[in-house]
C-alpha cells in the first residue's frame, strides 16, 4: 500500500504499522476461511457427535438438533453468516458448551498465558546462559555436554518427559502435584496460594520449556560463534573492554536477533496452547479447548480460537519487528 | 470427546471415569481392614472424582453422555432407583402400581421434597419432564416413552401415566440418570436445550451445584435439606476434568483424585492399582449400564448375505484371547445381544461359535470363497469405533485370526464424528467393531440394533447391519408389550436364539464395570448404576 493510496503522508513508523495491519487483517480473514472450509471437509458434524454420544436417537431428534444449530444450511450460507457476525465483533456461540465463544476463550486464556509465559522465560533464560557458555568454551567438554543434552532434550517427546517428571516428582517423591493448576478448595490465600500455584506450574513449565530450551540453545550458540568472530568484537576487545561487557553487551545483543525471530514465531504458535502438555498435566488451557473442539466439530469455537490466536500471532510478530530495530538500529521499520 | 490420543472417547452411555480420593490422602495410609459399610458412616470431607470428557451440560435429561450422567446423577434424584440386581426401589416415587391391563401406571410421590431453590417438587414436574423433555428431547426417551399418551396429575403427589400399549420396560427406565425430572418452574416456556440451568442445574438430589470452571473442575456441595436425612455424608464432591489416562492414574496414586470408574480406567493399570495399599479395585456394580462389544456386518454387502460367511467369521474370532489379553479378564464372553448380568432375560442356550479356524475355513469354502494364489479369500474394510484403546486392540486381534483363514481385514481409523458419519449416514463400510449399552432392558437397549424399523440411515447406533427379519421384529414387538414376566423372558430367549443363528452381529465380550478408589471411600456404589448413582450414602473413613 503506497502513501498515495492512503492519501496523505504518514510518518514512516505509522506507514509501516498501517501496512502491516492491513496485511494482517487479510491474513486473518484467509485463516478463518481456510479453517472454516477444512473443518467442513472433515466427515461428520457436531450433531453426529452429540447423537453418537447419546448412544441412541431417532431421525427426528437429529433433524431437530441440526436445525437448532443451523447445520441444515449449506456451508457458504453459514460462512457468510459467520463473517457477518464477525463484522459485529461477535465471535459466535458454542452450542456444544452453551456459552459465547469469546467467554470460553477468556476463561482459558489466563491459564495458557501463565504456562506459555513462564515456559518461554525459562527457555530463553536457560538458552542464553547455556548458549553463551557453549560458544565461549567451544569444543571443550562443557560445549560437548551442553550440545548433547540439547540434542537429547530436542529429540525426546514432550509427553514422555512430562510423564516421567510426574512419576519421579509426584508419584515417587511426592514433592509436587501431578496436575491441575491449583489445589482446589484448599482455602489458601495470599502468598500460600501463590506458592501452591507455583508448585503446580513447575512441572508443566519445565516440560514445555525443555524442547524450546534445546532449540534456542543451539541457535544461540551458533549465532554467538558467528558474532564473536566479527571485527567489532575484536575492536571492543582491543579497546580493553572487560570480557563480560564484550560478550554480554556487544556480542549478545547481536546474537539475539535470530533468537528473537524464532521466539516470536514460536510464541505465536504456542499461544494456541500445547495440547500435549495441557493434557498430561490437566492444565485448563486453550490448547485442549481447541483440540476438543476439532473432535466435537464445534465449528464456531474452533474458528474463534484460530481467529483469536491469529490476531495474537500478528500482534506478537509486529512487536518482534519493532524489537529488531531496537536491538539493531541498522534495521529500519520500512 | 474424540480421542486421537489415549483418551477414552464418548460412548453411548458408557459411564466415564470417576475417581475419588481424599485430597492429600497420605501415601502410606495403613491398610483399612473393616468391611465396607460395617461401621457408622463418617460425616464430612471432600471426594474428588476424575471425569472425561467434560460434559457439554449437566442435565442428563438432555445429554446422555456418560460424564454428564455422572455429575447429574448427584444433583437429581429419579422416580426410582435400582438395587444391584436391578430390582426397582423407591426414590422420588414412594410407591407405584401398574394397572391390571398394563395400560396405566400410578406413582405416589414422596412428600416434603423440595428443589434446591426451595420450590416443592410435585407431580407437575413429572408431567412436564415426561411430556416435554423425555418424549421430545431425550435421545432414548423418545422411544422409551412413545407409548405414554397422557399424564394425569390429580394432586401434587400423584402422577398417573396412560399408555396406548403395555410398556413393562418403563419401570426399568426411571433412574435419575436415564429419566431425569427437571424443575418445571425453571424450564416451562423456555427452550430446554439452551436453558441456562443446564449449566447450573437446580435438582432434588443430595448435592447442589456449586460451581464449574471449564476445562478444570465441577463442584457440588451437600444439600442440607435433602429428604433422606441424615444423608448425604460428604460435604463436597469435586469432579476434575482429566483428559489423559496416564494423568488420571497418576492423580489417583498421588491422592489428588479418589475415584476412577469404568472407561476412565486403563485396564492395563489395574494390576498396579490392585497392589497399591491405599487403593481398592471394585469389580462389577454397573448392571444398569452393562454393555456389549460386538463385531457387526454391513448386510447390504452381498458377500455378507450368506449366513455361512457370517458363521465363518464367528468361528475365526478368538473371544477368550480378547477377553484375557485386551480386557485383562474384566468381563465375560458374550453369547448374544443380552449381557449375562441381565439375568432375567439372559440365556446361554444359544448357538455358540467355538474358536475353530478349520471350521471357519470349511464354511468359507462352502460359501465359494476360495483362497487365491496369495491365500486371500476376501478383502474387506474394518472400522473399529474410535472409543478407547480396547476396541482398537481387539480389532487387531480379530484381524490376525481372520487373516489366518484368508480373510483380510483392512483396519481404518477415523475420529468419532467421522465414524458416525461413515457408518450410519454414508454406510460406506463393510464391518465394524463397537461397544454399546445393552441394559437395563432389551426393549430400551438391544432392540435398536436388531429391529428392522430402526434401520435409520443418519442415526448413530441404530440398526447398522441393516438386519431385517420378520420373525425378530415380531418377537421384539411382542416382548416389548408383554406384561407377564415369564412370557416376556421366553420371547427374549427365542430372540437371542434367532439372532445368534442369523448372526447379523457377533457379540464378543460383555465388559465388566470397574472402579478404582481410595480405600477410605465407602458406599459410593450401592445401586445398579454404580458410581452413576447419587452418592447419598457415600462417605470417607476419617484418616
Amino acid at each position: 500500500m503506497s502513501a498515495i493510496a492512503i492519501g496523505f503522508r504518514l510518518p514512516p513508523y505509522a506507514r509501516f504499522l498501517a501496512r502491516r495491519i492491513g496485511q494482517s487483517l487479510a491474513l486473518v480473514f484467509c485463516t478463518v476461511l481456510i479453517t472454516f472450509t477444512v473443518i467442513n471437509l472433515a466427515p461428520g458434524d457436531m450433531v453426529d457427535v452429540m447423537a453418537g454420544e447419546a448412544g441412541a436417537a431417532d431421525a427426528g431428534y437429529i433433524a431437530l438438533l441440526r436445525q437448532r444449530y443451523g447445520l441444515d444450511q449449506p456451508v457458504p450460507v453459514r460462512l457468510l453468516h459467520y463473517v457477518e457476525q464477525l463484522g459485529h465483533f461477535d465471535f459466535g456461540y458454542s452450542f456444544r458448551h452453551n456459552k459465547p465463544v469469546l467467554q470460553l476463550i477468556g476463561e482459558r486464556l489466563g491459564a495458557t498465558a501463565l504456562l506459555m509465559g513462564s515456559s518461554t522465560i525459562l527457555a530463553i533464560t536457560g538458552a542464553v546462559l547455556l548458549g553463551i557458555m557453549a560458544a565461549r568454551r567451544l569444543n571443550t567438554a562443557t560445549d560437548g555436554i551442553i550440545s548433547v543434552l540439547a540434542l537429547l532434550a530436542y529429540a525426546t517427546p514432550v509427553f514422555w518427559v512430562g510423564l516421567m517428571l510426574i512419576l519421579v516428582f509426584s508419584v515417587k517423591l511426592r514433592w509436587l502435584p501431578s496436575g491441575g493448576m491449583e489445589t482446589l478448595f484448599s482455602g489458601l490465600t495470599g502468598p500460600a496460594r501463590f506458592g501452591d500455584l507455583a508448585a503446580h506450574l513447575v512441572l508443566p513449565a519445565i516440560t514445555l520449556a525443555l524442547f524450546h530450551l534445546a532449540l534456542y540453545t543451539r541457535l544461540l550458540r551458533a549465532s554467538m560463534l558467528e558474532v564473536l568472530r566479527q571485527d567489532f568484537i575484536r575492536t571492543a576487545r582491543a579497546k580493553g573492554l572487560p570480557e563480560r561487557i564484550v560478550v554480554g553487551r556487544h556480542a549478545l545483543g547481536n546474537a539475539l536477533l535470530p533468537l528473537v525471530t524464532m521466539v516470536g514465531m514460536q510464541l505465536g504458535a504456542a499461544l494456541g496452547g500445547s495440547v500435549v502438555v495441557e493434557s498430561v498435566f490437566a492444565w485448563p488451557g486453550l490448547g485442549r479447548l481447541a483440540f476438543d473442539a476439532v473432535g466435537e466439530r464445534d465449528l464456531n469455537l474452533l474458528v474463534g480460537i484460530v481467529l483469536f490466536s491469529g490476531l495474537l500471532v500478528i500482534t506478537v510478530n509486529l512487536l518482534v519487528d519493532l524489537l529488531y530495530s531496537w536491538l539493531d538500529p541498522r534495521i529500519e521499520t520500512q | 470427546m474424540l480421542n486421537p490420543m489415549n483418551i477414552s472417547a464418548p460412548w453411548p452411555r458408557r459411564r466415564l471415569l470417576k475417581a475419588g480420593l481424599a485430597f492429600g490422602a497420605g501415601a502410606f495410609l495403613p491398610r483399612l481392614e473393616f468391611a465396607r459399610g460395617a461401621e457408622a458412616p463418617a460425616r464430612g470431607g471432600q471426594l474428588v472424582v476424575a471425569i472425561f470428557p467434560e460434559p457439554p451440560y449437566l442435565t442428563s435429561a438432555l445429554s446422555t453422555l456418560g460424564p454428564a450422567q455422572v455429575v447429574s446423577g448427584k444433583i437429581f434424584d429419579g422416580l426410582l432407583t435400582y438395587a444391584p440386581d436391578l430390582t426397582p426401589r423407591p426414590q422420588l416415587a414412594e410407591s407405584w402400581q401398574v394397572g391390571a391391563d398394563g395400560l396405566s401406571v400410578r406413582f405416589a410421590l414422596r412428600p416434603g421434597v423440595t428443589w434446591h431453590d426451595g420450590t416443592p417438587f410435585t407431580s407437575a414436574d413429572v408431567a412436564y419432564s415426561l411430556l416435554t423433555i423425555w418424549k421430545q428431547l431425550h435421545s432414548r426417551g423418545r422411544s422409551t416413552f412413545a407409548n405414554v399418551e397422557a399424564v394425569e396429575s390429580p394432586d401434587p403427589l400423584t402422577s398417573i401415566w396412560r399408555l396406548s400399549k403395555p410398556a413393562p420396560y418403563l419401570l426399568s427406565a426411571l433412574a435419575a440418570v436415564e429419566s431425569q425430572i427437571v424443575p418445571k418452574h425453571l424450564y416451562d416456556g423456555t427452550d430446554p436445550l439452551t436453558n441456562p440451568h443446564n449449566l447450573a442445574p437446580v435438582g432434588t438430589g443430595p448435592f447442589r451445584f456449586a460451581g464449574w470452571e471449564r476445562g478444570n473442575y465441577i463442584v457440588l456441595e451437600r444439600n442440607p435439606t435433602y429428604w433422606d436425612q441424615p444423608k448425604p455424608y460428604l460435604d463436597r464432591i469435586v469432579f476434575r476434568v482429566l483428559p489423559d489416562a496416564a494423568e488420571r492414574a497418576n492423580a489417583l496414586e498421588t491422592g489428588e483424585v479418589q475415584l476412577l470408574m469404568s472407561s476412565g480406567v486403563q485396564l492395563s493399570d489395574l494390576a498396579r492399582f490392585g497392589a497399591a495399599k491405599e487403593l481398592a479395585v471394585e469389580r462389577g456394580g454397573y448392571a444398569y449400564t452393562a454393555g456389549i462389544t460386538s463385531f457387526e456386518f454391513n448386510l447390504d454387502r452381498p458377500v455378507f448375505q450368506d449366513v455361512r460367511v457370517r458363521h465363518a467369521f464367528a468361528h475365526a474370532i478368538d473371544r477368550d484371547f480378547i477377553l484375557k489379553n485386551v480386557f485383562y479378564g474384566y468381563g465375560a464372553i458374550a453369547t448374544g445381544p443380552i449381557p449375562p448380568s441381565l439375568t432375567q432375560f439372559y440365556t446361554a442356550d444359544v448357538p455358540l461359535y467355538r474358536f475353530d479356524l478349520a471350521k471357519a475355513a470349511a464354511l468359507l469354502d462352502e460359501a465359494g470363497l476360495k483362497p487365491d494364489a496369495q491365500g486371500t479369500r476376501l478383502t474387506v474394510n474394518f472400522d473399529p469405533a474410535p472409543i478407547g484403546d480396547s476396541l482398537q486392540r481387539a480389532a487387531e486381534a480379530i484381524r490376525d485370526t481372520l487373516g489366518r483363514v484368508g480373510v483380510k481385514l483392512q483396519l481404518r481409523t477415523q475420529d468419532f464424528a467421522g465414524f458416525v458419519r461413515r457408518i450410519y449416514t454414508d454406510r460406506a463400510f463393510d464391518t465394524i467393531l463397537y461397544s454399546a449399552n445393552a441394559a437395563p432392558d432389551p426393549a430400551i437397549s438391544s432392540q435398536r440394533f436388531y429391529w428392522s424399523k430402526n434401520f435409520q440411515p443418519g442415526v448413530a447406533f441404530s440398526n447398522g447391519s441393516h438386519y431385517a427379519s420378520a420373525e425378530a421384529d415380531h418377537l421384539l414387538e411382542t416382548a416389548q408389550a408383554e406384561s407377564d414376566p415369564k412370557e416376556r423372558r421366553a420371547l427374549y430367549v427365542r430372540f437371542q436364539q434367532l439372532v445368534q443363528t442369523d448372526l447379523p452381529t457377533i457379540p464378543l465380550i460383555a465388559p465388566e464395570g470397574v472402579s478404582v478408589a481410595d480405600r477410605r471411600a465407602r458406599d459410593y456404589s450401592v445401586t445398579a448404576d454404580g458410581a452413576y448413582g447419587n452418592f447419598a450414602e457415600a462417605y470417607l473413613v476419617p484418616k
